[in-house]
């Protein structure tokens, strides 16, 4: 049997695109690294572990159903592979990984690639120490397994994630020690009325998380700056500039931090597809068009993969890569369909352009922290490790960029091959250099996609 | 433009054309060094980072005992070992055939004054008891090791540089004329006038070579290669085997680097890609020599682009056809420990008209008629 559409992750992109191509009478072959269809944002507990929809979800209980509703349904006309990593791609073939231990390939004639996010993080000092996470690394957690990180948890960082996690911890009666907000309030009280208009009741729902904060006395800085994690094994305390600018000590045992979201864009990478620096995002994303189209024959992109704009945008673009998939293989497209997914799209892209705006990534913070401060915690590169590289040796042999910069000093070429780092090494690189982050460029990424085991494989029975 | 006059224009600026600048340089001569992309960009610098004498064709063997005499002394020329180390290189076999290869290369090497232990199995076992059951001899050689392909090259281009060299990056040569006494080589950005032309563009050399109307039958080559998450370091020499399909070293920190096999080169586009296919391969050919490999992570796999010849060995020597050019292209996937002895050897033909090493079999003639 063929399969000749392939689909990369099974979230709520993922998963509307699977329901379009089925309608159509295509069977794709849907790979998700998960253990079962829903995606990290409705991510479902391991086996006999059930908590209900509302308690894992909140407000978002009813769209979880029905993104797992509609799997559920669209499963026996569907070749679904859970736990498999697409580790590389060449040409119109997928190398698998199954279970962490066997490999496979698979071809395709058209591809979907959802992978979705991956969270954006800044090193600060102590960052490496045991019991600090990522926002929603902690969020994950919290999720599947129904643990906190600790039992005073500080959060830290900007965005939507920070306060709906905050939120969550509070309903799961998990202490927080403190919501360290980068962002001022008086920046959000601002765009408030922007917000509003673009999209009610998900700016009312940031409200109401936060009105439960503050009901609950969570100690919340906005307009902070985070200074540094101390510590031995595990943190003692967080260290913070107020809104004011006064110190203040945060007794916490775990940290989560997170400056929104970045695209996982690996995959799209290798498959060949060209980037370009988002400057409203502040991210390197993949060039595709809104259909999810991209430079690259049979390649489409849908998701946060593609453009952060959440689980609502994904569904749309999910469905809407899949008629342009059905598009390119001739099959009938509903225009419109078409058209009131794209006129969706450009709506929640509007109210998602406000809230990039609220949140940009703290780089004056980033610039400010002290030399010392690892960058890239795999291979232990710190700032100065990095500015070193410009100074001494590498400006005299310009162009340095931050492959180049990889090369000489390592950063981005341990285990998380710069998904970390990556971004922070090119705001740091493109300060130092006195040019943009465009210039300062973005790590390639190199197969494999996530790290894979070194086992025997019988490689003949792949090809 | 106004042409800029120099005495050497070099093009190519891999480990090879980079210390050729700077051998030049050091002798007080005007060169220019061009390079297309980033200097030790393409095989100089994304190499496995052998270096070696072991194994080596008996051609190459002269030319292999002068760069080691650089590379000991590197750290006190350019400023930096380029994380050198001379861990010894194991060159191990999987059956008798092989094991009868390896004694066979014994006589080879005491010829040229390179010595090496052949270990039995017993003793192989006894010394690297690591080993898996498929391996059955070794041939050691003590004064092999490794070291950063990623550094090499930019150390030396900028020894060259602080010398006197000028090098250019990014700086694609578009058009070499010759009016039989001096070199007009162009950029898009400026043109060099030279009376001596040196050819160490690695594949592309081949075509500089065919331009002057003595064509080498170069093909590409892009050597396949992985690396997995930094482990506990016991893997201390720089492990080969009889036919090459595997190699592989550990460095101190704990990563493995291990390769063999061919991945995809596309050299108009100056484009190259891993084979997921074969990196596999290289999987089981790894946990045949070091089985406590298993379930460790590989976490990057990369290649890039090189020349091999017909014979696997460069083209080292003048041109036989034109006055004041000289190649040293097509190293055939192991040229990072010969580039810095090469700098010196065209150094010395460039100026001397001689060197005392011997490069005759290499010569480009051999392809000739």
């Amino acid at each position: 049997m063929t399969a000749a559409v392939a689909i990369i992750g099974a979230g709520p992109a993922g998963v509307r695109a699977a329901e379009v191509l089925v309608r159509a009478g295509v069977r794709p072959r849907v790979f998700d690294e998960g253990l079962a269809a829903g995606g990290r944002i409705y991510q479902r507990p391991p086996g006999a572990f059930k908590r209900s929809a509302k308690e894992l979800y909140g407000l978002e209980a009813a769209k979880a159903e029905r993104v797992h509703n509609i799997f559920a349904k669209l499963e026996k006309y569907l070749d679904y592979r859970p736990q498999t990593l697409v580790w590389d791609i060449a040409g119109k073939t997928l190398f698998t990984l199954t279970g962490g231990t066997a490999y496979g390939t698979e071809t395709f004639e058209q591809i979907i690639i959802a992978p979705g996010a991956v969270d954006r993080v800044m090193p600060l000092p102590g960052w490496t120490l045991p019991g600090v996470t990522t926002l929603g690394g902690a969020q994950i957690a919290l999720k599947t397994q129904g643990v906190a990180i600790g039992e005073k948890v500080a959060l830290v960082g900007s965005g939507p994630l920070l306060w709906l996690l905050a939120h969550q911890y509070v309903q799961a009666g998990a202490p927080l020690a403190a919501l360290v907000d980068t962002t001022s309030f008086a920046a959000k009280a601002r765009a408030s009325a922007a917000m509003m208009a673009g999209d009610a009741a998900t700016t009312l729902k940031g409200v109401y998380y936060t009105a439960t904060l503050r009901l609950k006395r969570i100690p919340i800085h906005e307009g902070a700056v985070p200074v540094a994690i101390r510590g031995e094994e595990r943190p003692r305390e967080l260290l913070i500039k107020d809104g004011k600018g006064r110190d203040v000590t945060i007794a916490c045992d775990a940290v989560a931090l997170g400056w929104g979201l970045k695209p996982e864009t690996r995959l799209a990478d290798i498959a060949g597809v060209p980037f370009d620096y988002d400057e409203v995002q502040q991210n390197w994303i993949p060039v595709r068009e809104m259909s999810g189209k991209t430079a690259v024959q049979g390649v489409y992109l849908a998701g946060d993969g593609a453009r952060i704009g959440g689980a609502d945008m994904a569904e749309l673009a999910g469905a809407r890569a899949a008629w342009a998939v059905l598009g390119e293989r001739g099959a009938f497209v509903d225009e419109d369909e078409v058209n009131r997914l794209e006129r969706a799209l450009k709506k929640e892209a509007a109210y998602r352009d406000v809230l990039d705006k609220l949140f940009p990534f703290p780089s004056e913070i980033l610039a400010g922290l002290p030399e010392e401060t690892v960058l890239c915690r795999c291979e232990g590169v710190s700032i100065a490790g990095l500015k070193r590289t410009c100074a001494a040796d590498a400006v005299a042999m310009t162009p340095l960029e931050v492959n180049r910069a990889k090369a000489f000093t390592r950063v981005g070429m341990g285990r998380c091959q710069g998904r970390m780092c990556g971004h922070t090494a090119s705001e740091i690189l493109a300060r130092e250099l006195k040019c943009g982050v465009r210039e300062a460029g973005r790590l390639r990424a190199q197969p494999p996609v996530k790290p894979v085991p070194l086992v025997p494989v019988t490689t003949e029975a792949l090809t | 433009m106004t042409p800029v006059e120099t005495d050497v224009v070099v093009v190519g600026g891999g480990g090879a054309g980079c210390s050729t600048a700077w051998h030049l340089a050091l002798r007080n001569t005007r060169v220019v060094l061009l390079e297309r992309g980033l200097v030790g960009g393409q095989a100089s610098g994304v190499n496995y980072g052998g270096v070696r004498q072991q194994g080596r064709d008996p051609a190459e063997l002269p030319i292999s005992a002068r760069s080691r005499e650089i590379w000991q002394k590197l750290k006190s020329l350019i400023g930096t070992e380029a994380e050198y180390v001379v861990s010894g290189h194991l060159k191990l076999a999987r059956n008798d055939e092989e094991a009868k290869d390896l004694e066979r290369y014994l006589e080879v090497a005491a010829g040229y004054g390179l010595e090496l232990r052949y270990l039995p199995e017993k003793e192989l076992k006894q010394e690297f008891p690591w080993l898996g059951p498929k391996v059955v001899a070794g041939s050691y050689c003590a004064t092999d090791g490794a070291a950063n392909p990623r550094l090499l090259a930019p150390a030396i281009a900028r020894a060259a540089r602080d010398a006197g060299a000028d090098i250019r990056q990014q700086a694609e040569v578009v058009d070499i004329a010759h009016d039989g006494d001096t070199f007009t080589v162009a950029t898009k950005e400026a043109v060099f006038r030279a009376p001596v032309l040196v050819n160490t563009a690695g594949y592309w050399g081949g075509a500089i070579a065919e331009r002057f109307g003595e064509p080498a039958p170069i093909s590409s080559f892009s050597p396949n290669m992985a690396v997995t998450e930094p482990i506990p370091y016991f893997i201390v020499p720089n492990l080969g085997v009889v036919g090459g399909d595997i190699y592989l070293r550990q460095i101190d920190r704990g990563n493995v680097i291990f390769g063999g096999g061919r991945g995809f080169g596309d050299p108009e586009r100056v484009r190259s890609r891993p084979s997921a296919l074969r990196t596999m391969e290289s999987f089981a050919l790894a946990l045949e020599l070091v089985p406590q490999l298993k379930g460790v992570e590989v976490i990057r796999s990369w290649t890039g682009i090189d020349g091999d010849m017909p014979d696997h060995i460069p083209v080292v020597g003048p041109s036989s056809t034109t006055k004041g050019l000289f190649h040293a292209f097509g190293f055939s996937g192991h040229g990072f420990q010969l580039g810095p002895g090469i700098g010196a050897i065209m150094s010395e033909l460039v100026l001397d008209g001689k060197t005392p090493t011997p490069i005759e079999p290499l010569s480009i003639g051999r392809f000739a008629g």
